[in-house]
Order: C-alpha cells, then sequence, then structure tokens
C-alpha cells in the first residue's frame, strides 16, 4: 500500500518536501520509519534512530507504534520549538 | 478552523494585542478576567545575536493541534473565550511570535488556562525555528524544561527526550 510521506524544518532540508512511499500491509510509523532510514546516505542520517524524530498520522501527533493504512499521510519532522 | 471558529489564526501579518482583547470580550458582559501573553524574539539566543528568524509549520495540522488544546482548556477551567494567534515565516529581533489571550468571570481561571495553552504551545503544535545569527543559521532546539511545564498540568510530553545535539547537515550541491 501506498503512503504520503511530508517532511519539516530540517528533514525538509535534507529530505525534501514530500514523498508516496509504498509499505507492506500493517506496517507501522515506526517500520515506515526504519525502511526509509535503510535506504542510507541522507535517509539514513536524518531518520536513523541517533536522532531524535518526532512523527504524526493524518495530522495528528502519534507515536511509532501507529498502524498505517492506504492512503495515510505520516509527518516526519524534529522535535518542535514554536511560542 | 480558522474560518470556522475564529479561535486559531495562523498568519504572517502582526498582530494587535488591543485589538485582539476588545474583540474577544466584545458582546460578553460576564468578562471580569482578561489574561494575555505574548511571546516575542529575543535579539540573542545561547549567547549569539540574533537578526531573525523563520517560522516554519504543518499547515492543516497546526491549526487543529491548537483547535484541540483550546478544547482541553475548555474542559479544564471556567473560561469564557480564548484566542491563539501565531505568526509565521519571516520575524525580526523584538518581532511578536505568539499571542494567547483568555477570558473569564474570575482571574485565576483566566491566568491559569492561558499559561496551560502557551505550555501545550510549546510542546505539541508543529512549528519550527531556524535562527539567523552572527555565526550563521540554526535550527532551535527543542527544551526539556518546556516538556516538564507540560508535565505540571498532568500531560506528558516528551517533544525534547532523546534530542540529539548534533546539527543535521542541509544537502550539499
Amino acid at each position: 500500500m501506498k503512503v504520503e510521506v511530508r517532511y519539516f524544518a530540517s528533514l525538509r532540508e535534507a529530505l525534501g518536501g514530500a514523498e508516496a512511499v509504498e509499505v507492506g500491509a500493517g506496517a507501522d510509523v515506526g517500520a515506515l520509519r526504519d525502511a526509509l532510514a535503510a535506504r542510507g546516505g541522507r535517509h539514513a542520517e536524518a531518520l536513523g534512530r541517533q536522532r531524535a524524530v518526532r512523527s504524526a498520522l493524518n495530522r495528528v501527533l502519534c507515536a511509532e507504534s501507529a498502524t498505517l493504512h492506504e492512503g495515510d499521510e505520516v509527518g516526519f519532522f524534529p522535535p518542535v520549538t514554536g511560542g | 478552523m480558522t474560518a470556522a471558529s475564529g479561535r486559531v489564526r495562523i498568519q504572517h501579518e502582526d498582530f494587535d494585542l488591543g485589538a485582539e482583547v476588545a474583540r474577544l470580550r466584545a458582546g460578553d458582559g460576564g468578562v471580569g478576567a482578561v489574561a494575555a501573553f505574548v511571546g516575542t524574539v529575543r535579539d540573542r539566543s545561547d549567547g549569539r545575536a540574533v537578526a531573525s528568524m523563520e517560522l516554519e509549520h504543518y499547515p492543516g495540522m497546526t491549526e487543529a493541534a491548537i483547535e484541540a488544546m483550546i478544547d482541553q482548556a475548555v474542559a479544564r477551567f471556567d473560561i469564557r473565550a480564548a484566542r491563539v494567534i501565531h505568526r509565521i515565516g519571516e520575524l525580526a529581533a523584538r518581532d511578536q511570535i505568539v499571542l494567547v489571550a483568555v477570558t473569564s468571570a474570575h482571574r485565576g481561571d483566566a491566568f491559569q488556562a492561558c499559561e496551560f495553552l502557551m505550555d501545550y504551545l510549546k510542546t505539541s503544535a508543529p512549528f519550527w525555528k531556524k535562527e539567523a545569527t552572527d555565526a550563521g543559521a540554526r535550527w532551535v532546539d527543542a527544551r526539556v524544561a518546556d516538556d516538564a511545564a507540560l508535565a505540571r498540568w498532568g500531560i506528558e510530553s516528551g517533544n525534547a527526550a532523546d534530542a540529539a545535539p548534533a546539527p543535521l547537515r542541509p544537502p550539499g550541491p
């Protein structure tokens, strides 16, 4: 199935704004992150487990255990710093 | 979103504290207290002069997240109205960044709801600041102290937990 991945802030600078990604049925957000990091290069550096990365599923903050469904929008970004 | 309730506005333009408070109180004779917080851009950060900053957000998620925070504030405190305005884009040192304003019958609920909303926003609304300093541009780091501030309200945030200090390199040419 396909999901839409969006990046923000330093992750957007490193990886671009958005991409469509194919994931296996039943995958969760953490598995998607790991699959992206496994590409190596910039993706490994930006999304690897050495990084503090936060995620949102369909525009709501989520844990990496959140399960993905066809057409979901997943946001990856650094810790937020507004206010 | 903004048009639906008028409670949340994400905008490039500056805001006028007096005008916003007047609008929030208008027509409500039961208001006995107004608490408002304005966050501004410091001209120094971690020992560096800051000339300006760029504020990025996650359109669509930001508005919904803050609306949900206001719903929580309404459930927790006896408040009459609330307004949150957050600016995005390029801001100069000393510019206003954010406004949280709350009305209530008595001061306690207005003070508390205002602080609650700011604490919540700091850790859970998808904004990111990039400072232009005399040593170059840098993304601002999240602060563990902000997670602790939210914890006082019984809400856990791991926003700043395990934040890596190493800067992420932008893609090379």
